[in-house]
């Protein structure tokens, strides 16, 4: 066992609380800048905790009275919520046979190297003839429109994910059943699949908050409330004229929830998924 | 089965994903190649064939060359910062103290918070008037007068690089400590009893299990940064005076503020070629360094 000299243990502790304090402060004042009354938010010098606590923003932005702030920000994320539930269903519809064949099929392997370097692929590269194909089929400011785009950056990333999660389940397993005399579509189903439960959802986590995390497609192919997306939303609130940074702040908090929930509780899940990637290149 | 069946049978499995591949990337890209060499115009005009006018006014352009600049020192410090902030978060979480896995978890927070929201905070902090930054420097001494940190040319990219970093320094942190984990005790323990001194215990002992990993953070990080838009968009917009300009906010100005689609592409096609040499540089060097370990 290692032992520490004292000055280094001061040491070790020092350095957590400075390192502590450098990940809260921002996400803790984003919180508290959220619930300042503006007075608060404007005086110098600066007040850093609240004189009085204005929980009202929240129900400003989750109110759904019409022409409201909190009518657009409501709008904004139930677009958000559709148009990252659409792209992940289709992107783990289209991703888990084509992973399971490759994993299985090594000759067709090389296609997967062509489908992840698209993943490298700059947005840009690609919005021009979308734009203009998306606006020839009417399907500018639609959230199908932009779940289909959603899905040039998603389903690389999921058939890569369920690849590798296909590849730690034995092949051995299904060669058995089909001794048993087990039919292709009986062993994915109730042997394979179930197996890959576990990777299947990490997949459509990490898809779901990539497609929540969305700005460029959003912000050059969706207009107003019937498809803008809360990151669209919330650039267009700081970007504008909002003189109530407390609002601003509001809408990060809301907006940041669910990822914040979901990074939190499914840590272990996360973390694994993160380094696996990136050790496995 | 044939193994002719097992790979039709494959090819079939896949035909879902490579239809939608096509129709959403593949398609794309020849189409943005094609307009490349036209004048085209975002809406209306189809545009004429103009041949590689538009890459050479590109590349003999000063403001490409003065953004491709502004991209690479963004791209260089931010991620040589995660990069070297990571490694010190890492090794310090692989040290034991209380409430090391309370810290641990709450690193998960930078990475998991949108960037669009992390782009709107650090706005917020660096308010002219009311921002936190200012606020706080005032309060202990450091600053005399409120500065306008993303409204100063000489500021903006610094005050940005800062917010990229906080978001992705735990990233770079977490690989690593990952990777720091699978050092086995007795190595280490070992450099101890032959009197290795710590800085050669982290380059002899520590590094050979680092270099692989963080070879791919590198790699993946620095080709994100060099593609850099929404932080930057939502911050200052490539301003002020265009020193936070970045190669994918003047593809955007071009096609789409200017709706010029013809130039647009053929920006955004020296883009992907860029990053694409990045990529494959990247790749040879991860090959190469794999093989000498």
């Amino acid at each position: 066992m290692e032992r520490r000299s004292l000055t280094a243990t001061i040491f070790v502790y020092l350095a957590a609380l400075l390192l502590a304090a450098v990940i809260l402060a921002p996400v803790v004042w984003l919180f508290i800048m959220s619930i300042s009354s503006t007075t608060d938010l404007i005086t110098k010098p600066l007040r850093w905790w609240p004189e009085t606590i204005d929980l009202s923003r929240y129900g400003v932005l989750l109110s759904t009275a019409a022409n409201s702030a909190g009518e657009a920000f409501v709008a904004s994320l139930f677009n958000s919520l559709k148009v990252a539930g659409m792209a992940t269903a289709a992107a783990l519809i289209v991703a888990i046979p084509a992973a399971w064949a490759v994993s299985r099929t090594p000759s067709v392997g090389w296609s997967l190297y062509a489908v992840i370097a698209t993943y490298m692929l700059p947005p840009v590269a690609l919005a021009v003839p979308l734009y203009m194909a998306l606006s020839a089929f009417g399907l500018l400011n639609n959230v199908f429109g932009l779940a289909l785009v959603y899905l040039t950056i998603l389903a690389p990333f999921t058939t890569w994910l369920m690849k590798s999660g296909f590849d730690s389940i034995p092949r051995e397993i299904e060669s058995a059943a089909t001794v048993d005399g087990a039919r292709l579509d009986q062993i994915l189903r109730l042997i394979t699949l179930p197996l890959a439960a576990p990777v299947m959802a990490t997949a459509a986590l990490f898809a779901f908050l990539l497609a929540w995390d969305e700005f460029f497609y959003a912000l050059l192919f969706t207009s107003d409330q019937r498809a803008k997306t809360l990151t669209v939303a919330i650039a267009d609130l700081a970007g504008g004229r909002v003189s109530d940074y407390g609002l601003i702040a509001t809408a990060g908090v809301l907006a940041a929830l669910p990822p914040l929930i979901i990074g939190l509780f499914m840590q272990r899940a996360l973390i694994s998924g993160l380094t696996n990637g990136g050790v496995k290149g | 089965m044939t193994s002719n069946w097992i790979t039709t049978r494959a090819w079939l499995l896949m035909l879902p994903l490579l239809i939608v591949m096509i129709a959403i990337i593949g398609w794309p890209l020849i189409d943005t190649v094609r307009l490349s060499f036209t004048d085209a115009k975002l809406v209306g005009t189809e545009g004429n064939f103009v041949g590689i006018d538009n890459y050479v006014k590109i590349l003999s352009g000063s403001n490409f060359q003065r953004t491709l600049i502004t991209t690479t020192l963004f791209a260089v410090l931010s991620v040589g910062a995660e990069m070297i902030i990571g490694v010190l978060a890492a090794l310090l979480l692989n040290q034991q103290f209380y409430g090391r896995s309370v810290l641990r978890a709450l690193m998960i927070l930078p990475w998991a918070l949108p960037t669009v929201v992390n782009a709107t905070l650090w706005r917020l902090i660096y308010n002219p008037e009311y921002g936190a930054l200012n606020a706080a420097l005032t309060q202990i001494g450091m600053l005399d007068a409120y500065r306008s940190w993303l409204g100063e040319p000489g500021t903006a990219l610094a005050a940005l690089i800062v917010a990229d970093c906080w978001k992705n320094f735990p990233l770079v942190a977490l690989i690593a400590l990952a990777a720091l984990q699978a050092v086995p005790r007795d190595i280490t323990a070992a450099s101890m009893v032959d009197g290795a001194g710590a800085w050669s215990r982290f380059r002899f002992v520590i590094m050979p299990y680092l270099a692989g990993p963080l070879m791919v953070a590198l790699v993946l990080r620095t080709i994100e940064a060099f593609k850099v838009f929404d932080i930057i968009w939502v911050m200052t917009r490539g301003g002020p005076a265009n020193s936070t300009r970045t190669l994918s906010i003047l593809v955007y100005q071009e096609a789409f503020s200017f709706q010029r689609a013809g130039s647009g592409a053929s920006l955004a096609l020296i883009v992907t070629l860029l990053v694409t040499i990045l990529a494959v540089a990247y790749a040879a060097l991860i090959r190469k360094s794999a093989g000498a370990s």
